[in-house]
């Protein structure tokens, strides 16, 4: 007699590709690369079809994107920063300080200002490695306000003015495209770095500092590197966006820069960069169609981190991610 | 005008020690993040403005009533957000700073920014130490606070209340074990630190006009007193407000006003540096830093 159960269709096809790849039919070779694949293309193939607007809503997106997943990145280490926009902030000051007052070319002012922003963060940050938790998120979000405040109260490096006619990329395919493949190799890089030897040290200080000590291995040392590979992701963003906009700040230390990746992490989902980027993905397109209500724009997204923190902490990627592989289909058995 | 320096400085002090005993009270004593603690604190104050303006009610009663709205919004926002993530140190900071940038946040977008929102004084008038003329409101904030400050410590020390506040942050489960239901009294805590926040808000705000921007200031300076003084210390949170509350009052005379944030500001991070759990905090001291 013929009965019938329910399959999970990913059963084979998930043994079989966790670790050795041993696929056997296109049917599954599908199933495990339609995820990564299909927003991939989407993402090279949107600046082609999209109006000129949303084409500058993608470039923010993708900037908070890449801003979101250099937050993800620290968050795995175990720092939980609450001010990107000193990442952010360091990195659109350097590119504006050597394309002002050194007269730099756009492509060196962006490489540089990456390194330089990373390297200077780290160094800010360096005597406050040693704190964890809460207190070294107190520092971050204290820190880029500082710095916003010396500057009004200085006047240096533009003070309250910030500094204008900053050079333009010139081509807006190549603005574009450079930002859209940066995030494909952060993305991709970040989640094939975290899989390695390397980064299992640092998710391992994230879960048990101590244990990490014992077993002889520098946490500090480690925990600074963390930092300026985080840190100069962030820099490049400030960096692109300064040569964007052609101008650099006070704003660029805004509580958008900090809130919104962290809000895009938290909704997407935190330690896949793929949530990250999704959230973003998410949340400023959101953001734009809402533009008539202005000013709600932080309220909303103060709003999304409330309300998936303690209803759905592991963000919509997780879930997503869950049901994906939970997929069911009838099959006979032989009763 | 040494003088005067002096005598602002000590009433400045005074106003930091009362802005940050609601954040010490939540924070420091009973080990909850409440890190829409500025936000409480504008929010009591437009809602004063509120009651008296657009409801027309009484000043004190509209006082009373903004302290018991603002502690019942505490009580809620430990029932609905905290509760749920309590014990995750990182989410309870970022789902209570989120709360706090929203309500901030909406006031903004609301037009609460202009300069028609100003509070009341208490009484008119002013009275003269010296050389140096010190209005009436000053004084309300000078006895209220060094009232508060004694209270907190008697309340923190000698009350069954007070010490299963302190309990709860040293060692929840024998505090559980020894009966004290420890959400119950967190709540209580978030409740009673919004209230004070209120309490503050009416009393300090009446000095110039409520601004959005004042509450992330309120925080930080509540933040700064707490690190430096050491959590969980009543006696820490005075002693570090006389500091900052001094050094604020002086960078103000000879730098220019500028500088006055930027002293908490780098006050948090040389004592984070130095010495994370602050000068007198004595709990979970070798926690903070490996």
């Amino acid at each position: 007699m013929k009965q019938r159960r329910k399959e999970r269709i990913d059963r084979g096809t998930k043994a079989r590709s966790d670790d050795i790849f041993a696929l056997t039919s296109y049917r599954e070779m599908l199933y495990v690369a339609v995820p990564p694949v299909l927003p991939v293309i989407a993402l090279l193939v949107m600046p082609l079809i999209l109006p000129p607007y949303w084409q500058k809503v993608l470039l923010q997106t993708t900037i908070f994107a890449l801003l979101a997943i250099s937050w993800d990145f620290l968050v795995s280490v175990g720092m939980v920063s609450l001010g990107q926009a000193l990442f952010f902030g360091m990195g659109a000051y350097v590119a504006g300080c050597l394309d002002h007052y050194a007269g730099l070319p756009i492509w060196l002012t962006i490489p540089l200002a990456t390194v330089f922003g990373g390297a200077l963060c780290t160094v800010l940050l360096l005597p406050v490695l040693r704190l964890r938790g809460v207190y070294f998120s107190m520092v971050t979000l204290v820190l880029p306000l500082m710095l916003e405040r010396i500057i009004e109260a200085t006047g240096m490096l533009g003070g309250t003015e910030g500094l204008t006619g900053i050079k333009p990329f010139g081509n807006s395919w190549v603005e574009m495209y450079v930002v859209i493949i940066v995030l494909l190799i952060a993305l991709f890089g970040f989640r094939r770095l975290v899989t390695t030897d390397y980064g299992l040290v640092l998710k391992a200080i994230k879960d048990n500092d101590r244990s990490v000590m014992s077993a002889g291995i520098n946490i500090y040392w480690m925990k600074a590197q963390a930092l300026f590979i985080s840190g100069s992701v962030g820099s490049f963003c400030g960096a692109y966006i300064t040569h964007v906009y052609m101008f650099v700040g006070m704003p660029d230390f805004a509580l958008d820069y900090s809130i919104l990746p962290l809000a895009s992490a938290v909704v997407g989902g935190m330690g896949t960069f793929a949530g990250s980027v999704m959230g973003a993905f998410i949340l400023v397109p959101l953001s734009e169609a809402l533009r008539n209500v202005g000013g709600l724009r932080i309220v909303l997204y103060a709003m999304s981190l409330v309300v998936f923190i303690v209803l759905l902490p592991e963000g919509i990627f997780h879930y997503i991610q869950r049901k994906y592989q939970q997929f069911e289909r009838w099959v006979e058995v032989e009763g | 005008m040494l003088e005067v320096t002096l005598i602002y400085g000590f009433i400045n002090s005074i106003i930091l020690s009362l802005v940050a005993l609601g954040f010490s009270l939540t924070f420091g004593i009973s080990g909850v993040s409440n890190f829409a603690y500025g936000a409480m604190y504008i929010l009591a104050g437009y809602a004063v403005w509120i009651f008296i303006n657009k409801l027309s009610m009484p000043f004190f009663l509209a006082v009373i009533l903004a302290v018991v709205l603002t502690a019942g919004l505490g009580l809620a926002l430990y029932r609905f957000v905290l509760l749920r993530v309590r014990g995750l140190v990182i989410s309870e900071v970022i789902a209570t700073f989120g709360v706090g940038l929203a309500i901030l946040e909406l006031f903004r977008y609301l037009g609460f920014t202009t300069f028609e929102y100003t509070l009341p004084v208490f009484t008119d008038g002013s009275i003269e130490i010296g050389n140096t003329y010190i209005d009436h409101q000053r004084l309300w904030i000078v006895g209220v606070g060094i009232a508060l400050a004694v209270g907190l410590y008697l309340f923190t020390h000698h009350t069954k209340l007070g010490l299963a506040f302190r309990a709860i942050a040293q060692d929840e489960k024998t505090a559980l074990s020894l009966g004290i239901n420890s959400d119950r009294i967190a709540g209580i805590s978030v409740a009673f630190g919004s209230g004070l926040a209120a309490v503050a808000a009416v009393l300090i705000l009446p000095r110039g006009t409520i601004s959005v921007n004042e509450g992330y200031d309120v925080l930080i300076n509540a933040m700064a007193v707490c690190i430096i003084g050491g959590l969980g210390s009543t006696v820490g949170v005075v002693v570090a407000s006389f500091l900052i509350g001094y050094a604020q009052m002086l960078t103000d005379a000879f730098s220019g006003p500028h500088w006055k944030m930027i002293v908490s500001l780098v006050a948090i991070l040389i004592i984070l540096v130095v010495k994370p759990s602050g000068l007198f905090g004595k709990q979970k001291e070798l926690e903070e830093r490996i």
